[in-house]
């Protein structure tokens, strides 16, 4: 894993909401290629760290580099050069409620490439083939069921080719069934695309049937990283407690 | 005292903070129009006619409406007092300058402030709560762009046109009462309505619109970028941006009728 190449570094990482710390001196890397997830309870901070690796919020101390670019110290530019790079699935598919599906996955390519509109709208129509809906192209956000949504969110956040997708709790709120087909799409699109995905998620079957390698973060503190077995045959009471779900543990619910 | 002057100066420090955080969304939203389009990011001309039909077309009826029953309010007040004068045939100018000066552009801003003020904090207060803002921001596409320039753009063309039927409407209620109840000539009234009616008083009023549209729009977006907390904060923020603006429309319309009151402009 070691001849890798680092996608994403976090080193040291610590953020501060309202004189609250909410992430404390994280570090990891993130390889090229690989699916990681990030998994903790509500509350803990992870979606937080999504977002500062992301460069939507900065974080107060502490550095997070993608590839060799320390992304803290990017002007305004360069950092939103850099977006075009990543993706984003958020947790509500957050598509904008006035486009179509079509608009809303051709949307980025209509405003960062000089394409043609009707490339860009065959573009939209192959990235929306690829989570399996084609033939809802002029369908309203409003129209269509939540799964379909993050599929739609899927489509969007892949609409420019990027290196990276971040993932917001990609499956939360969806039956089983939607669950699955959303890990294997996520799967399949990671292999497909040789894209790097970083999945935020408290859902333990889509974590052990994604994850390449797994980050346990409890009160904004990084608990163990490591491969599906190791998480598993963890010796710390904290991922135990978390993967199997035992009420009784350190983890309180009332903290 | 010393809690009482911490609780004053804590406030100035807020009202700095906003009235900056005001200014600079302002000036990014101007920096969109001006120079974006040599930035390779062109206006967005479908989304601006698609907000100008929303905001000026829609909203036809009721300025029309408001200011043609204040018009013909405005006639009824003053009659009396000007028949103990003997002048009540001066109800059509007293009317026609009122409604183009004063009445006219402000009633008009007042009722699009609720309307479209409201609206426009409503949607884009929506839009943060349920991260569309920051997919916007996360897709790099500037939300104040994408959003607020065509609003802006709109309103600024819109409030003025709006401003105009106002006018007329206003105009035409005092009319109304004018040739029906106070038994004026209808020819006559139209007569002394544009004697005393100068460039200046047209002028003046439409200036105010210009301003009134760019207040309207940026507190609408202000307030909506600003949306914290889900649909209470939606609802919170629509109250906060309608009220702020009505405030900020008077307090405008004081300072421009100073300035044109002073300075004779």
């Amino acid at each position: 894993m070691n001849n890798r190449k680092v996608a994403i570094s976090v080193k040291n990482v610590r953020k501060i909401f309202n004189g609250r710390v909410v992430l404390d001196n994280i570090s990891f890397d993130i390889y090229e290629g690989e699916t990681f997830v990030i998994m903790g309870g509500s509350g803990s901070g992870k979606s937080t760290l999504l977002r500062i690796m992301s460069g939507a919020i900065p974080c107060e101390e502490g550095e997070v580099y993608f590839r060799d670019k320390k992304l803290n110290e990017l002007s305004s530019n360069e950092k939103d050069e850099l977006k075009k790079r990543f993706g984003m699935c958020f947790q509500s598919a957050a598509l904008l409620d006035f486009l179509t599906v079509e608009e809303n996955v051709s949307l980025p390519l209509r405003e960062h490439t000089r394409l043609d509109s009707k490339i860009i709208s065959l573009t939209a129509k192959m990235k929306l083939g690829l989570v399996g809906l084609q033939g809802f192209e002029n369908y309203e956000p409003s129209t269509i069921s939540g799964g379909m949504k993050k599929r739609v969110g899927l489509a969007r956040a892949i609409a420019l080719d990027p290196e990276i997708v971040f993932y917001d709790e990609p499956t939360a709120g969806l039956d089983p069934i939607v669950c699955a087909v959303v890990d294997n799409l996520i799967l399949d699109l990671t292999k497909k695309l040789k894209l790097t995905s970083i999945v935020v998620t408290h859902n333990m079957e889509s974590v052990f049937r994604i994850a390449d390698r797994i980050a346990m973060v409890y009160k904004g503190k990084l608990i163990q990283v490591g491969t599906k077995e190791e998480i598993k045959n963890s010796s710390q009471a904290i991922v135990q407690q978390f993967i199997n779900g035992f009420i009784e543990g350190p983890i309180q619910l009332n903290e | 005292m010393l809690s009482l002057l911490e609780h004053i100066g804590a406030k100035v420090e807020s009202w700095i903070k906003i009235s900056s955080e005001f200014l600079q969304l302002l000036l990014e939203t101007l920096y969109w129009i001006v120079l974006g389009p040599f930035k390779k990011r062109p206006i967005n001309f479908s989304s601006t006619i698609a907000q100008m039909v929303f905001m000026g077309l829609n909203s036809i009826v009721i300025v029309f409406f408001v200011t043609f029953f204040t018009g013909m309010v405005l006639a009824m007040q003053a009659a009396p007092q000007l028949e103990k004068m003997g002048g009540v045939i001066y109800v059509a100018s007293l009317v026609s300058i009122s409604i183009c000066r004063e009445l006219g552009p402000v009633l008009t801003a007042l009722v699009i402030a609720g309307r479209i003020g409201a609206a426009i904090t409503a949607e884009i207060g929506s839009m943060k709560v349920n991260e569309q803002i920051e997919a916007l921001d996360i897709m790099a596409i500037s939300p104040v762009r994408f959003l607020a320039v065509p609003k802006l753009l709109a309103l600024f063309l819109m409030l003025p046109c709006l401003t105009i039927i106002g006018d007329a409407a206003g105009i035409t209620g005092g009319y109304v009462i004018g040739t029906t109840s106070l038994k004026i000539n209808s020819g006559l009234y139209m007569q002394i309505a544009w004697k005393f009616l100068t460039h200046k008083d047209l002028y003046t009023g439409l200036s105010k619109a210009f301003v009134f549209a760019i207040i309207i729009t940026m507190v609408g977006v202000y307030q909506g970028l600003k949306t914290k907390g889900g649909a209470v904060g939606v609802g919170r923020a629509t109250t906060i941006s309608v009220v702020t603006s009505f405030i900020l429309i008077i307090v405008a319309d004081c300072i421009m009728t100073g300035i044109y009151f002073f300075w004779g402009v």
